[in-house]
């Protein structure tokens, strides 16, 4: 894939991003970050990736702990996430129940 | 440098991204929004694991980091989610990092994309670490005496070392381009603090969806220049918002923090305090028809909120009191630090309103109850031109009949200031922990 192609696509994606977040309500600002922040550990692919045709022990090394690191992230991220929205949740239940 | 992916799980997994982010537009879809995240990432990562080699090796880091994140996650208070979002922040910038570092070892990395994208990663993760610990109280002082000009000009040094890696790509001028950044991590972000904490905290959400997408060009993945360019957009989105609430430009924050006022002779002890009991306090707000209340950190770090929705379930129902949630958008230490704590307190959504949406209230409410805040009702952002946040726009509280203030002391905000709000005519502080002071009220308002 050439560099225009990815710029393209990166571009658009902003775009998408850009109009998406605009519409998000502000009570709902704390879980945002929490989830684009779980989310931004797909970074974890790069580590694959590297792993993948890596031969020496060092880079090996420095895999298995970017590995690590992105998977705190990760799972971390979205644990934290799931304890703040759960607490946007009890008062909808009420709601339906009125 | 490529694994296994098929365009069309890419773009079912950036769809997964794109809806996870979209159902936060509402509080009702809001709970679905974190299981699409998790089904689009656990979908990349079992794609990718089963066609690569090494992949023990890969699952024993993912599980190790599983068990790590999830128990950390676990056991932390509701009082530090801002500092646990900023310390696993941190650890992506630091995968990113090592990302880059690796595939510089491997020596057929693309000359400018790495160092671009080594540059973020230790940038967002020293820049994280230092915000962890000022929210976690291990930093209490700013570095203020790190000028504007170091930073500046570091980071003009990085910009040539990363032309000069591009130039001839050495190893050692890829250690001296991470080292730079690693120092303007910390530089930039150690002279930044309180009010402006949520702007840093949304900027290196951004540095690492950034980052992901520069990775993404290193190792030519779609997936992760989509993904990246999300998140970055959201966290500009969210610093900008943050900004527009403090009257700032991004760049002023970053580099040029207001000069904060000395704190000797702040205090003029000519000024006169009326303070009142819990017991007054309950008497008015009984007799009041319409109260507006202003939660601040100081909220967070008592966790009042339940003792909060108690008195104001009991001035709604028991004294027909009208009464409404005034959030500033920078009250706390994150953006929207507050709305999470009175969902938890299972405030209703109604009751709860924005800075613009109620500011011009206050001047038609009985009572303001200011509970824990203290810069973001500040006067002295309205009067003082040399002061420290002047033209933030503030809540304004003083234009209601009464001021009740809940603070532990007469101590400044984060940024410093005296509040002139406190030696109003018409202010009445009630010193101690907020959840106590609320508490009192409520058993008073009971007894009534």
């Amino acid at each position: 894939m050439d560099f225009s192609t990815e710029l393209i696509i990166f571009i658009l994606s902003a775009f998408i991003g850009y109009y998406i977040v605009w519409g998000i309500t502000p009570s709902l600002h704390a879980p945002l970050m929490s989830v684009s922040n779980a989310i931004s550990g797909i970074v974890i692919l790069g580590a694959f990736s590297v792993l993948n045709d890596s031969p020496s022990d060092l880079i090996s090394t420095i895999c298995f702990l970017a590995i690590l690191s992105a998977s705190v992230n990760i799972f971390g991220g979205f644990a934290v996430s799931q304890r703040m929205l759960k607490m946007f949740k009890p008062h909808q239940n009420k709601g339906r129940k009125k | 440098m490529n694994i296994y992916s098929s365009p069309l799980i890419n773009l079912a997994i950036a769809c997964f991204f794109i809806l996870s982010l979209r159902g936060l537009t509402f509080p009702k879809s809001a709970h679905r929004s974190n299981i699409l995240g998790i089904m689009g990432i656990c979908l990349a990562i079992s794609i990718s694991l089963i066609s690569i080699r090494h992949q023990f090796l890969a699952l024993s880091a993912i599980v190790i980091g599983a068990i790590i994140g999830i128990y950390i996650s676990q056991k932390i208070k509701l009082t530090a989610l801002p500092q646990a979002v900023a310390a696993f922040n941190g650890l992506g910038g630091l995968a990113a990092f090592l990302i880059s570092c690796s595939a510089v070892l491997e020596e057929n990395s693309d000359i400018i994309d790495t160092p671009v994208s080594a540059a973020l990663g230790i940038f967002t993760f020293s820049g994280s670490f230092i915000a962890f610990a000022k929210l976690q109280g291990l930093i209490k002082i700013n570095f203020h005496q790190i000028s504007q000009t170091i930073n500046i000009g570091l980071f003009f040094i990085l910009i040539l070392a990363m032309l000069r890696y591009a130039y001839h790509p050495e190893l050692i001028y890829f250690c001296i381009l991470s080292g730079i950044s690693f120092i303007l991590g910390i530089s930039v972000t150690g002279r930044i603090g309180g009010a402006d904490m949520p702007i840093v905290i949304a900027l290196l959400n951004a540095t690492t969806g950034l980052d992901s997408a520069v990775i993404g060009f290193v190792i030519n993945n779609i997936l992760l220049i989509t993904t990246g360019a999300l998140i970055g957009v959201s966290g500009m989105i969210l610093a900008y918002i943050m900004c527009q609430a403090m009257n700032r430009s991004l760049f002023s924050v970053l580099f040029n923090p207001k000069a904060l006022q000395t704190e000797t002779d702040v205090f003029d002890n000519d000024k006169i305090i009326k303070t009142a009991s819990p017991a007054d306090a309950a008497f008015i707000m009984g007799n009041a028809r319409k109260i507006i209340i202003v939660p601040g950190y100081g909220m967070a770090v008592a966790q009042a909120q339940h003792v909060l929705k108690q008195m104001a379930m009991l001035l709604i129902k028991k004294y027909n009191v009208e009464v409404k949630f005034a959030i500033h958008p920078v009250a706390g230490r994150m953006p929207g630090h507050m709305n999470v704590l009175l969902a938890e307190a299972d405030i209703p959504y109604e009751y709860i309103f924005g800075l613009s949406d109620i500011n011009n209230e206050f001047s038609s409410a009985d009572v303001a109850y200011v509970i824990g805040a203290n810069d973001i009702t500040n006067p002295l952002a309205k009067t003082d031109a040399t002061s420290a946040i002047f033209g933030m726009p503030i809540l304004d509280v003083s234009k209601s009949k009464t001021v009740l203030i809940v603070k532990r002391s007469l101590s400044f905000g984060y940024t410093g200031l005296d509040n002139p709000l406190f030696y109003a005519d018409n202010t009445l502080m009630l010193f101690g922990d907020a959840q106590k002071v609320t508490a009192e009220i409520v058993k008073d308002l009971e007894h009534q």
